[in-house]
């Protein structure tokens, strides 16, 4: 059962009226020809560099914008339409770059109140469900304190959790940890995978991060507004030299494996964390001694 | 050199004015506010000084940070009180020199116009002191609903505050990582005239400016996607009632007020 269904979306970023004197730019094509399809429980990693449409298709999931052509299905709504617009919001929960920017409140679990608020939510309903997603991101604890006097990574967890309170289907992450430090992109990325994995949350995760996409179930490779590869990380990070032709890295364990292979090293395809890299070299150090 | 702001000067704690319904409390503020002007003899003025000389102790509020909050208007309080001490011919003259006279009569009104002013700042400090900002705002909303008739959008005034009480902290923020950016590029901000000092701050100011409006315009994208669309059906998780301890108060008010009208008649003016 697919969440989210994108069909052939194109999308024109317009720069509006050109300057008097200045020559007329053209529209820029930010996605040509988009069709995804999100599953109901899969974690997907959404990869691209800087430019490749990667967040103007993640802002089309939940209606922040509207294709210039084609269509985007949220269950079984239109992006389009306009009387569905709040409901697709709250299906499709949205987690900014961002954590300063997108926390509104002087309290803590006044912030995650904001959604189930302005959904009209029953207030010992939003008591509820703030408790149960502040306990669920670890934050319960800080739900008293003062968003400016968190770390990093603790603002963005309460940023989710005060997407979890509004009661999503999918939650889209538009690269949540690019502004934060080693620690803080841990802690947001075991939240992350840990709603996916224990809840079942759909997760749509944007990130140029490589180490973070290779913990999806799925990775799309976006480049220049087109999906340029599509299935496992296992599958897509095989495809080193592709990758780097369209300025991406691998993780560095692949990236070590494939150099050594390239060298004549025989080591399995498709490796992704450190410990199946070491184990596999291991593995290869130990052959000779058992002929 | 920016860290030692704070903000609604909220002193949290969990005393009798603490847990007040924020409504009352500031309506009640309010009508101490014009009380402390009823008294026109001494007893009178005594009994409304000594009202909140009750409440702070209720409070359990440092009495320090009460006689803190009064000391920026204490320059205030001396200029209005000479100003009737000069001004008011009526009574004894204890000194005339040319159009100068000074009167017993001009020294009671300074005395109580001080007394006055000095209660009227200390009470209404008292409401920030136990109130956070949040809880004030709210209870802002709630008292002003009624003017949605004369078109006012008392919600939006509202969000507004809280928006910026969030914000305060994040931009003082920003300004120190801003000067620091800019004296590492040789920027003067220490030494010079007021005009010098004035164009100095011009390169902390324009970046400034520049990033809160993208902090807007982010903040306001995360605010459409948690499905904001303005006060229209929207609830609060957090209810205001009011409790048995709100009505006594009320009460305590209304006797206090009832009995500083009762003394004026039956105490001779002191003004």
């Amino acid at each position: 059962m697919d969440i989210i269904t994108a069909r052939d979306v194109r999308f024109v970023y317009d720069n509006g009226e050109p300057e008097p004197g200045a020559a007329p730019q053209d529209p820029i094509l930010v996605l040509d020809g988009v069709s995804l399809a999100v599953r109901q429980g899969e974690f997907l990693a959404l990869l691209g560099h800087n430019g490749s449409g990667k967040s103007t298709l993640a802002k089309h999931f939940n209606a922040m914008l509207l294709p210039t052509g084609g269509q985007i299905l949220v269950r079984d709504m239109d992006t389009a339409d306009e009387d569905q617009k709040y409901e697709i919001r709250r299906t499709v929960g949205m987690v900014l770059q961002n954590p300063d920017n997108q926390l509104v409140s002087t309290i803590v679990e006044e912030d995650v109140a904001f959604g189930p608020e302005n959904l009209g939510v029953e207030p010992a309903e939003i008591r509820r469900r703030v408790d149960d997603a502040l306990k669920t991101v670890g934050m319960y604890e800080y739900r008293a304190h003062a968003p400016h006097k968190l770390s990093g990574g603790q603002k963005q967890r309460v940023a989710i959790a005060g997407i979890l309170a509004m009661q999503p289907d999918c939650l889209v992450l538009d690269e949540p940890t690019a502004m934060l430090d080693p620690q803080g992109r841990r802690e947001v990325l075991d939240t992350v995978s840990r709603l996916n994995k224990e809840r079942g949350m759909t997760v749509v995760l944007i990130t140029h991060y490589m180490e973070e996409a290779a913990r999806a179930d799925r990775v799309v490779v976006m480049d220049d507004g087109h999906i340029r590869m599509e299935g496992t990380p296992r599958e897509v990070f095989s495809q080193v030299e592709a990758l780097r032709a369209i300025e991406l890295d691998v993780p560095q364990p692949t990236e070590l494996c494939f150099e050594l292979r390239r060298r004549g090293v025989p080591l399995p395809d498709g490796i992704l964390t450190a410990e199946e890299c070491a184990q596999a070299i291991s593995l290869f150090m130990e052959e000779p001694l058992c002929r | 050199m920016l860290n030692g702001i704070t903000i609604g000067q909220y002193f949290p704690g969990d005393s009798l004015l603490h847990r007040m319904d924020p409504r009352v409390k500031l309506v009640l503020t309010f009508v101490y506010i014009f009380a402390v002007f009823i008294p026109q003899n001494w007893i009178g003025l005594a009994l409304a000084v000594g009202f909140l000389v009750f409440s702070v102790a209720v409070s359990r509020l440092p009495v320090k940070l009460v006689l803190k909050s009064v000391k920026p208007i204490i320059p205030l309080i001396i200029f209005t009180s000479a100003l009737n001490i000069f001004y008011v011919s009526e009574g004894v003259h204890l000194f005339d020199w040319g159009f100068i006279h000074i009167t017993t009569q001009g020294l009671v009104t300074a005395a109580f116009i001080g007394i006055r002013i000095l209660s009227l700042i200390a009470g209404s400090s008292l409401l920030t002191y136990t109130t956070s900002p949040t809880t004030l705002t709210d209870a802002l909303e709630r008292l002003m609903k009624p003017l949605k008739v004369v078109h006012l959008n008392v919600h939006e005034l509202a969000m507004m505050m809280t928006i910026a009480l969030r914000f305060i902290p994040t931009l003082v923020e920003e300004t120190d990582k801003i000067m620091s950016a800019q004296k590492a590029r040789g920027a003067d901000m220490e030494s010079g005239g007021l005009m010098q000092r004035v164009r100095a701050l011009i390169p902390i100011l324009i970046p400034l400016f520049v990033s809160s409006f993208r902090r807007a315009y982010e903040l306001a994208t995360a605010m459409e996607c948690r499905c904001y669309r303005g006060g229209e059906g929207r609830t609060r998780m957090k209810q205001l009632h009011m409790n048995g301890m709100d009505g006594v108060c009320i009460a305590v008010l209304a006797v206090l007020v009832a009995g500083l009208f009762v003394l004026n008649f039956v105490i001779p003016a002191a003004l």
